[in-house]
């Protein structure tokens, strides 16, 4: 919070950025052991799951980046919904590309 | 927009020393408070413009990578996943010295935000010139008249028999390697850029440009250069470490 500011002149969000560095530390700890994580687990085959496992770790990794070190946690609604949205949209590309080329022969030049 | 409504309101309590603060507040805004969230939203729909930039690449990926499963894994494999371990580390390191940064400028420490900006910066570079001698190894055996083994650039002179795959599938490990230069170019590019912008927010800081309460250019950096690397962060695994190693 920004200290400087009287109690009733308080914004509805904290502009002087409250987080202390130690939550940086921690979201950088963290960042590394789930590197060390996704590595660790290519060593075993488990099929499908490694690349949900992958993902799942990356998802994780972004979003702690998303939430401390860009403030998200800490902005306003409207940062969250152009988050949102960024998000919704990529989805609609990757989804509706793969309707697409999964449900048609391939390889293409094969199927003309 | 109610957060700006009562931001503003907020703004009629000017508080001292902050000669610098009000230097940097613009006429056709009502206060820093609703400058730097107009700021900080333009920067978040340039964020969201860019995952839809990388986004093609991703979504090529996707679709190959379904298709040609075994071309991928082998091209994967092929590249060395401890410097893609140690990169990405470097790369997280240097979001922390930016969100230090961003952090040192909030409470008004001139110093610590030239040097942590200096220092991701220096990170910046170690990631870059690593990814130069990865790049400089996949192409150097393809330039000369030379018999080109080991060669990874996707042409005439692409080297498949160095991925142990034959026919069809050395082609299909060229689209590999076609989106590896893609996806890590497009992002070392971006990078790049980062640079010099950071550098001039350093210069900017050094000379008493920023202040707790107006330090917006050093946040919107710091934005991207997070960015930057949540984007990593998907490449580091989708390219080095496809299946069981």
């Amino acid at each position: 919070m920004s200290g400087h500011l009287a109690p009733e002149s308080q914004p509805t969000h904290p502009r002087g950025h409250a987080v202390s560095w130690k939550v940086y530390l921690a979201v950088f700890a963290a960042l590394c052991v789930l590197t060390g994580v996704t590595v660790l687990v290519t060593g075993f085959d488990l099929g499908p799951l490694n690349l949900v496992v992958a993902l799942g770790v990356a998802v994780t990794k972004a979003s702690l980046v998303v939430l401390y070190f860009m403030h998200a946690r800490y902005s306003p609604r409207l940062t969250g919904v152009v988050i949102a949205a960024s998000i919704v949209f990529f989805a609609i590309l990757v989804f509706l590309t793969l309707t697409d080329y999964l449900s048609r022969p391939w390889p293409l030049a094969a199927a003309g | 927009m109610p957060e700006l409504a009562k931001s503003a309101a907020a703004g009629e309590h000017a508080h001292p020393g902050s000669a610098r603060a009000s230097e940097a507040l613009q006429h056709h805004f009502v206060d820093l408070g609703q400058q730097r969230e107009a700021a900080a939203l333009g920067m978040w729909v340039f964020i969201a413009q860019e995952v839809l930039f990388f986004g093609g690449l991703f979504a090529a990926y996707t679709v190959y990578r379904s298709q040609y499963p075994e071309a991928f894994s082998a091209g994967s494999h092929h590249l060395s996943w401890k410097i893609g371990f140690a990169n990405t580390l470097v790369l997280i390191g240097s979001s922390l010295t930016m969100a230090m940064a961003v952090y040192s400028a909030a409470i008004g420490k001139k110093n610590r935000v030239v040097g942590f900006i200096l220092a991701t910066i220096l990170l910046g570079s170690v990631f870059l010139g690593v990814k130069y001698f990865e790049y400089a190894g996949k192409i150097a055996p393809c330039l000369g008249d030379g018999p080109h083994a080991g060669c990874l650039v996707p042409g005439e002179h692409f080297d498949a028999s160095a991925l142990h795959l034959e026919g069809a599938e050395g082609g299909h490990a060229q689209i590999f390697f076609s989106l590896y230069f893609g996806m890590t170019g497009l992002h070392a590019l971006h990078m790049i850029i980062g640079v010099p912008i950071l550098l001039t927010i350093a210069f900017m800081a050094s000379r008493g440009r920023f202040s707790p309460e107006y330090h917006t250019p050093v946040e919107m950096v710091g934005l991207y250069w997070h960015f930057v690397d949540i984007i990593w962060i998907f490449l580091f695994p989708l390219l080095y470490l496809i299946g069981a190693h």
